[in-house]
């Protein structure tokens, strides 16, 4: 049925930031602010709508929140303040929760390589990270594109800019304090989650 | 003017003193105009200059002053200080040394020698003008009233009464019904009217009627009609016939006093007694005469008729059902189903029903969107698990309800920007709403348990049709105040049936003067706007009342003790003057003669230039004083090749935009001469004949615009004016002389960007049909 507003209702419950969702008055602001805009399927605005219409497996299967580059246009110009940039991610987070989110969609894996590479060291591992991002299309794809790009990473290497570290081995100071800040971040989420 | 001596005092700052021969207009003045005083000064609006002004008041007895400097339109205060019983002005700065500027093909000998001409032929016609001139005796009656009728006693008319009678006035309330309150009264709850905006509230109206009743400066007829209203402002005598026994001071009517009971403070009747018919029983009348100095009508409205919405599905089933019973619905509590009686949980609004829409009303009702939201709370107040969806063309919130609009949203209302195509009984005993649905652009379709019509506001009004367009005299039979006006008993209505005279302009003010509207009578609105609308209403009376005492003008020549007065003896009855008038201020007496009513005048001199036997005249201002003027300006010879244009500016547009071109030092032809009019409507015929007897060229009519959306001060004025030129032709044909050389424009005050290039077009066009042969006379 059309506007079943019980999807509307997880949503504003249970995305981030979710419950900000109803106060769009669909002036169309965020769809002409976003740079990216006329590559997403759906403008925040046109998600929003769809929400409110019950039009669940459209959104959650949906590319379109996956294509926010935070660049937060949207989310100063909106005149009914929402704070768009926020909810677009939290909308990507919520297809992901409810197993809508598609495995392979390419901003989503980059998400992941980039998280799990950060986590490893507290730091971003440039040369591991690249050779990661690199090699998701399989290894003869990652050496060639490798190849391509040497004389600049040949470069950067001379000029100090990217660290000789193929195993993603350094560590920042107080690596061991940092794992416990997340291990708390993830328990504090946790429990709002089950309240 | 009686004993009158002229003062001529030319300005020498602004530059004025450098590009004009100063010591000829000087001569001019004193030799050809015949000014006893003549001086000049450096700076004329200086404390030093107008001591000057005065020392000359004071020792050399000069009471008319004329002042050859600036535009009348700046230093207004500075020389009314002077408080001289005639005063004029000549423009030389604005519009001569401010708009002529020496061009490069220009010869500059001819340059300045035209400049000059201009100067003293501005000054000429200041002197020539001032002696035709009086100072006004402002009007005055003993029997004027500063009473304020209120008609409605909704919330919009509860309020006008309230703040009316705060203000120290005294007011008289009447209301059809049996009941003060109006619709408000009859609501469970209200949009917001006071901050934070977001909250219901019970409705303003039993507050309100508290206060009213318990007033000692307030009288109320309730159950009443008004059989007449005769007079004008300040001496309006209103017939008000009321149901007896409805309201009583305390103890109940015996009989003996028939009328003293109805109104609330008990004091006796002033006017007529009652009839006294059947003085005892609950259903006699009494009937009351006030005399009335300004009416503020506050009628409210009537809902659009729902039946004619069936493409909204009214009719399909009876869960269809207007906001109105939807109202009544919840005020008791009940909101159900009305075909089985089921919970109506998911409820459906379809705003603007009948509003904003070309086969029904055409504009914006105001308030629908607002009282839709509010009934959506309704519905959550009710059903924890209500879903309220409002389908809406645009949401206009105007004001402070922006606020409610976001609470509405935020307690989970939904907004769907679409059109309904279909309404249909649903399976399960709902409603099935199909929706072009223009948010997600694909066709939906909505199961509900009632869809809730917002039917438009139509002004409660002297008026059957809001789509036709009314006639100015119409006459109704259902009129409110039953005018005893010449031009009809009902107030002259805006297009869709509203009684105001200019929404942004003047608001307020109908056509009538004296009489103001308020609240969704003047336009669609809701409750906040209406209260707030009164008020303003209330004050605009009160502003009536007052300058009325002091015999002057209301709007929009606020302050201006002059009005015409009729050389009835010469009258030959032709009715134009009665006719034409834009406020009905004239009557006619038994014998047909103009019977004219000073304070329903607003002083435009529409029938000063309607009358073909020029009786109407004002102290300052008459057909003579204005022909006189332009007379006054030497004409060139025709082989000096230089024409001269009359040109007729009304001065409230045209000739500030005038003004404004030498504001902007833009330039004009040196061959215009200017002549401002009260309105366009002044202009007599008698005026194109005199200036093409005189040798003018050509003459030349800034008006207002007119039509729907007219822009005109008086109303009619301009489009009286344009009606009359068309008469023209055949005075020029007897004349042997091209009707086009007279032509008249629209000139908005805006317009001064694009102003010179109309007047050069019009001169062109003149060169075409060589000097007017007349000159050689
Ligand atoms: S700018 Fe804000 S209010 Fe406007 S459509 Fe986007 S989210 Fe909605
Ligand atoms: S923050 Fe995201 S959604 Fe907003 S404008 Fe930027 S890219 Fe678009
Ligand atoms: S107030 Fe709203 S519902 Fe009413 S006519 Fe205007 S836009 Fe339509
Ligand atoms: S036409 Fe104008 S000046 Fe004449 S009576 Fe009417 S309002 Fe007064």
């Amino acid at each position: 049925m059309a506007y079943d507003l019980s999807f509307a209702k997880d949503v504003y419950e249970n995305a981030e930031e979710g419950h900000w969702i109803k106060m769009c008055m669909q002036c169309g602001v965020c769809a002409g602010s976003c740079p990216l805009g006329p590559h997403w399927e759906f403008s925040p605005r046109q998600l929003f709508q769809m929400i409110r219409a019950g039009k669940a497996e459209e959104v959650l299967k949906s590319e379109s929140m996956w294509m926010c580059v935070s660049c937060y246009h949207c989310m100063v110009r909106c005149p009914r303040g929402l704070p768009i940039t926020h909810i677009v991610h939290g909308l990507a987070r919520f297809a992901v929760e409810k197993k809508r989110a598609d495995k392979d969609q390419v901003t989503r894996r980059f998400a992941k390589i980039l998280w799990e590479n950060m986590e490893r060291g507290g730091r971003i591992g440039e040369m591991a990270l690249t050779t990661k991002l690199y090699m998701v299309n399989g290894i003869p794809d990652g050496v060639k594109k490798g190849m391509e790009m040497k004389d600049q990473a040949m470069s950067m290497l001379k000029s100090g800019r990217l660290k000789m570290d193929p195993l993603h081995l350094s560590r920042i100071r107080g690596h061991a304090g940092f794992k416990a800040m997340l291990k708390k971040a993830r328990e504090i989420e946790q429990k709002k989650r089950e309240s | 003017m009686e004993n009158q001596k002229i003062g001529c005092y030319i300005c020498t700052g602004c530059g004025i003193g450098d590009l004009l021969d100063i010591k000829l207009l000087e001569d001019m003045a004193t030799k050809e105009s015949r000014i006893p005083v003549v001086r000049t000064h450096a700076f004329l609006c200086g404390e030093e200059g107008l001591t000057t002004i005065r020392h000359d008041m004071q020792n050399e007895a000069v009471n008319t002053v004329v002042i050859a400097a600036c535009s009348p339109r700046v230093h207004v205060e500075t020389f009314r200080q002077l408080e001289a019983p005639l005063l004029d002005r000549v423009n030389l700065r604005e519009q001569v040394i401010w708009v002529q500027h020496l061009k490069e093909e220009d010869d500059k000998d001819v340059f300045e020698e035209d400049r000059q001409m201009a100067a003293e032929d501005y000054l000429r016609m200041g002197c020539a003008k001032v002696k035709k001139m009086d100072p006004p005796e402002p009007f005055d009656d003993p029997g004027l009233s500063k009473t304020i009728m209120v008609v409605g006693g909704g919330v919009s008319g509860l309020t006008a009464a309230k703040e009316a009678a705060d203000t120290g006035y005294d007011v008289v309330l009447v209301e059809k019904d049996a009941e003060l309150g109006g619709r408000v009264a009859q609501m469970l709850k209200v949009s917001p009217v006071k901050p934070p905006y977001d909250q219901l509230e019970q409705p303003p109206t039993a507050a309100l009627i508290a206060a009213v009743e318990g007033h000692d400066k307030i009288k109320i007829y309730k159950k009443a009609t008004i059989k007449e209203t005769t007079g004008a402002p300040g001496l309006f005598d209103v017939k008000i016939e009321y149901g007896a026994g409805e309201y009583s001071t305390g103890e109940d009517s015996t009989g003996e006093d028939s009328t003293g009971e109805d109104y609330s403070t008990g004091e006796d009747s002033t006017g007529e007694d009652s009839t006294g018919e059947d003085s005892t029983g609950e259903d006699s009348t009494g009937e009351n005469s006030e005399r009335i100095g300004a009416i503020v009508v506050a009628t409210g409205y009537t809902l659009y008729d729902e039946t004619k919405l069936t493409h909204l599905g009214h009719g399909t089933s009876p869960d269809v059902i207007t906001a109105w019973e939807f109202e009544q619905m919840a005020k008791a509590g009940n909101i159900v189903r009305k075909s089985d009686g089921q919970p109506a949980k998911r409820v459906a609004f379809s705003l603007c029903a009948g509003s904003r829409d070309v086969q029904h009303l055409e504009y914006c009702s105001g308030a629908c969107c607002t009282y839709s939201m509010k009934q959506a709370l309704y519905v959550t107040e009710q059903y924890e698990d209500a879903s309220t969806f409002l389908i809406y063309q645009e949401i206009r919130t105007p004001g402070q309800m922006e606020d409610f609009y976001r609470k509405v949203q935020n307690e989970g209302g939904v907004f769907i920007k679409g059109d309904i195509n279909k309404v249909a009984s649903g399976s399960n005993g709902g409603l099935t709403v199909d929706i072009n649905d223009k948010l997600l652009r694909t066709p939906e379709s909505l199961d509900v348990d009632l869809l809730v019509l917002a039917t438009g506001m139509m002004p409660n009004i002297d008026t059957t049709d809001p789509n036709q367009e009314t006639d100015l005299s119409a006459s109704d039979a259902n009129s409110v105040l039953n005018l005893q006006y010449r031009q009809g008993p009902s107030l002259p209505l805006l297009k869709w049936g509203f009684p105001d005279s200019h929404y942004i302009c003047f608001p307020y003010e109908t056509r009538r003067t004296g009489i103001h509207a308020a609240g969704p009578v003047r336009r669609p609105m809701g409750i906040s706007s209406s209260m707030t609308d009164a008020t303003g209403a209330a004050l605009k009376a009160i502003q009536t009342v007052e300058s009325i005492g002091r015999g002057a003008a209301v709007h929009p020549r606020v302050g201006d003790l002059s009005y015409p007065s009729f050389r009835v003896d010469g009258c030959t009855q032709c009715k134009r003057c009665t006719e034409e008038c834009p406020f009905g201020a004239i009557n006619e007496d038994d014998k047909s003669n103009p019977l004219f009513n000073p304070t329903r005048c607003r002083r435009c001199g529409t029938c000063m230039g309607a009358c073909p036997q020029k009786i109407i005249s004002f102290s300052n201002y008459s057909v003579d004083m204005i022909s006189t003027m332009f007379k006054e300006c030497e004409i060139p010879e025709e082989d000096e090749e230089k024409p001269r244009i009359l040109i007729f500016a009304c001065e409230n547009d045209a000739y500030p935009a005038l003004d404004m071109i030498g504001h902007n030092r833009g330039i004009l032809t040196p061959y215009i001469r200017v002549v401002p009019l009260r309105c366009m409507g002044s202009m007599n015929l008698v005026w194109v004949a005199d200036a093409m007897s005189a040798g003018y060229d050509g003459v030349l009519l800034m008006g207002c615009r007119h039509g729907d959306d007219y822009q005109c001060h008086f109303v009619r004025g301009s489009a009286l004016a344009e009606t009359r030129l068309n008469k023209v032709a055949e005075t020029l044909d007897r004349l042997q002389l091209e009707s086009e050389r007279v032509k008249m424009i629209e000139v908005n005050i805006m317009d001064s960007d694009i102003l010179p290039d109309k007047i050069n077009a019009f001169v062109d066009d003149l060169e075409a049909f060589g000097p007017n042969p007349f000159k050689e006379f």
